[in-house]
């Protein structure tokens, strides 16, 4: 029987993305799966995973190679994200804060100049990029940003805190928001900075304690009148709002990928085990009850790759995607939490022991319907594209 | 420095391959095709040496009989820089496939060819030493450390609870065990620059085929473990069966 979904499906993969989502699943079974459970609980930063990542060129692959990426497209993106995250979650988090906030912010938006000096270091992995857009009193509403950048002579000065800043500890580049005129029309009183970590007066306050993805670095960072050099503002003043909508909307299919990775763990677990195990004189799968689970797990899964796999296509036709990106992000990272919890049921008692990994899965999933916007933002985001502002 | 390395298509190590309905050959269905374990440590081997040498070209030679470029791009991807496919030939006949080998490699002129010891689906180990007989040259077989010294391959291999050390003059052809090295994964721009790297395919000239495959069949099923008894007193019923019934002591 084949459980890989992806090998009967008709995804129309080309040979390259195939290519990449085989090399990237060896390498997670072999290298990154086996250090997942340590890592989740010491809960260090997995810095030799980042590296070896960093050796493999995962750290940029929707990079252009003019700025010493992969090049690769969305889709091949999503696609190692997914396999990472059948691994590691906290290893698929630190990878999709790396690259599609703390890296593609300067690729999309960034002058020539910012592209070339800050670009390279963080798609070879030897910086580690950080984004930092949610602050005390700015979450989900993150429009409500107080962290004020104050011009100065030769630049800025910025002053705040931002809040749950992932790979902050750790990160040599911060790309964050901050209000430049509080005075003007709620979206365009903010614009986008580019820090370095030895810029004097940014200081980590705090690194938080968490349920899952507990290997991932998750910081209070404070910026303390930091003098910012005019060369290091993000894109064109008052449009940092704007600009981090965009990144988010493909950020969310990053973390939809990764909320499909941990459910697609979870399940082939799930499915060696209800063969294997057996009660009342059968294996498990035997009984209808526990048949079924796998029946609709399969289905729910495939269900969140299809949403991702086409809201990644339409990122790389150049067509509209906001939508199809949020649908798929609210839809995969619910599905990860119902097919986790069914397959820690499916397992039993073994299933709750974090000898069996799901239950770590079930723990890092649960960051999907959160970061990057909760799952009733998405429900905002797509009501709003459905009925408009009514 | 001119390295040839050569690779075959092999059925993945994980699958458990099905006879084809004709009972002569495997049923392609499902299956996941990769390189030949073994001549990954002849591809990363060959990678490694030009990488020390600065200079070099290393050439990926696979003869296959469906035309199957997969594992030949992904050696591509993995650093090798052309590759050569050589459409014919079959699965399992290693005279045929050391005769089409051996006129391709002709023409590579390379200075070292490298193979993986054996093909982990006929596992027949022949094929390199074919290819020495056909090219004349010198070869060393399941080798586990290589040095290459001007015009000198310094091979070593495990022989009965010893080590052998062989020089070899180049070019010469080496086969490689598992312990060689440790096989790289490909990297990203690896793989983003294999499509565009050069992959040649040649219609193998017609070959009298030396094997005829009869028949295949699955191993037979292994019987069911049995018990004997516990503790201590088990032990003499148990020296007798594995004596008497299963011959092993
Ligand atoms: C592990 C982790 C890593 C993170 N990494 C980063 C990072 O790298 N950079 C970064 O900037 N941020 C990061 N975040 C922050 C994350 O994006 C925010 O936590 C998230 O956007 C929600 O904001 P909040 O926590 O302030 O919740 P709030 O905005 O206070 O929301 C609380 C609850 O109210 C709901 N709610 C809010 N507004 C509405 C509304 N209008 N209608 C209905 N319900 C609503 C929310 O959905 C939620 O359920 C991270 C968070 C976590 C947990």
């Amino acid at each position: 029987m084949n459980t890989e979904l992806q090998a009967v499906d008709p995804f129309e993969l080309t040979e390259t993305q195939k290519m990449i989502r085989d090399t990237v699943r060896d390498f997670a079974r072999e290298t990154l799966a086996p250090r997942a459970q340590e890592l989740d609980r010491k809960g260090d930063f997995p810095m030799q995973n980042f590296r070896d990542m960093a050796a493999m060129g995962l750290t940029g692959i929707p990079v252009p190679e003019a700025y010493g990426g992969a090049g690769a497209d969305t889709l091949s993106f999503i696609l190692a994200m997914e396999e990472i995250a059948k691994a590691c979650g906290s290893t698929a988090l630190t990878l999709a804060a790396h690259t599609s906030l703390g890296t593609m912010p300067i690729v999309q938006f960034g002058s020539e100049e910012q592209k070339r000096k800050y670009v390279p270091p963080n798609a070879s992995g030897e910086v580690i990029g950080s984004y930092g857009l949610t602050e005390p009193q700015a979450g989900s509403d993150s429009g409500a940003t107080r962290t004020a950048a104050t011009r100065v002579s030769g630049g800025w000065r910025v002053q705040g805190t931002k809040m749950f800043m992932t790979n902050a500890s750790v990160a040599g580049l911060f790309v964050i928001t901050a209000v430049t005129n509080k005075d003007a029309p709620k979206h365009e009183r903010i614009s986008a900075f580019i820090l370095e970590r030895s810029f004097p007066g940014i200081s980590i306050a705090k690194k938080e304690d968490k349920l899952g993805c507990r290997a991932s670095d998750t910081c209070i960072v404070n910026f303390d009148d930091v003098f910012v050099p005019e060369s290091n503002l993000l894109g064109q003043e008052g449009h940092g709002f704007s600009y981090f909508m965009q990144i988010l909307d493909g950020g969310r299919i990053g973390i939809g990928a990764m909320a499909l990775g941990l459910a697609e763990g979870g399940f082939e677990r799930c499915v060696e085990y209800s063969k294997t195990r057996s009660a009342f004189g059968r294996p498990i799968g035997a009984h209808q009850a526990i048949a079924f689970k796998i029946a609709d797990m399969a289905v729910q899964i495939q269900a969140a790759r299809h949403l991702l796999y086409h809201a990644a296509r339409l990122k790389d036709a150049g067509r509209p995607y906001k939508r199809e990106a949020s649908m798929a992000k609210l839809y995969a990272s619910e599905m990860a939490m119902r097919v986790l919890r069914e397959a820690i049921q499916v397992l039993g008692g073994y299933g709750y022991m974090t000898e069996y990994h799901i239950e770590r899965m079930y723990r890092d999933a649960k960051l999907c319907e959160i970061g990057e916007g909760t799952s009733e933002i998405q429900r905002i985001v797509i009501s709003r594209d459905l009925l408009g502002k009514l | 420095m001119i390295l040839a390395v050569c690779i075959k298509r092999v059925p993945d190590t994980n699958a458990r391959p099905q006879v084809a309905p004709d009972g002569k050959s495997i049923n392609p269905q499902g299956i996941e095709w990769v390189i030949n374990p073994y001549d990954e440590f002849a591809i990363e081997e060959a990678l490694r040496l030009k990488e020390k040498a600065g200079t070099g070209e290393v050439v990926g030679v696979s003869v296959d009989p469906d035309g199957n470029e997969s594992i030949l791009r992904k050696a591509l991807a993995m650093g090798v820089d052309r590759g050569i496919l050589v459409k014919g030939g079959s699965m399992f006949d290693g005279a045929v496939t050391a005769e089409l080998l051996a006129g391709v490699l002709k023409n590579v002129k390379a200075d070292l060819i490298l193979f993986g010891k054996q093909a982990v689906d006929s596992d027949s180990y022949q094929v390199p030493s074919l290819v020495a007989h056909h090219l004349g040259l010198p070869r060393a077989n399941v080798v586990t450390k290589l040095e290459i010294q001007g015009t000198k391959a310094v091979c070593r291999r495990q022989i009965e609870g010893n080590e052998e050390l062989l020089e070899l003059s180049t070019p010469c052809i080496v086969s490689c065990q598992k312990g060689l090295n440790e096989p790289r994964y490909p990297s990203l721009k690896g793989i983003m620059a294999a499509k565009k790297k050069p992959l040649e395919v040649l219609e193998a000239p017609p070959i009298e085929a030396r094997i005829e495959i009869l028949k295949m069949e699955p191993p037979p099923p292994r019987p069911p473990g049995r018990i004997v008894g516990k503790g201590r007193e088990a032990v003499p019923e148990l020296v007798r069966l594995l004596r008497e019934e299963a011959k092993v002591i």
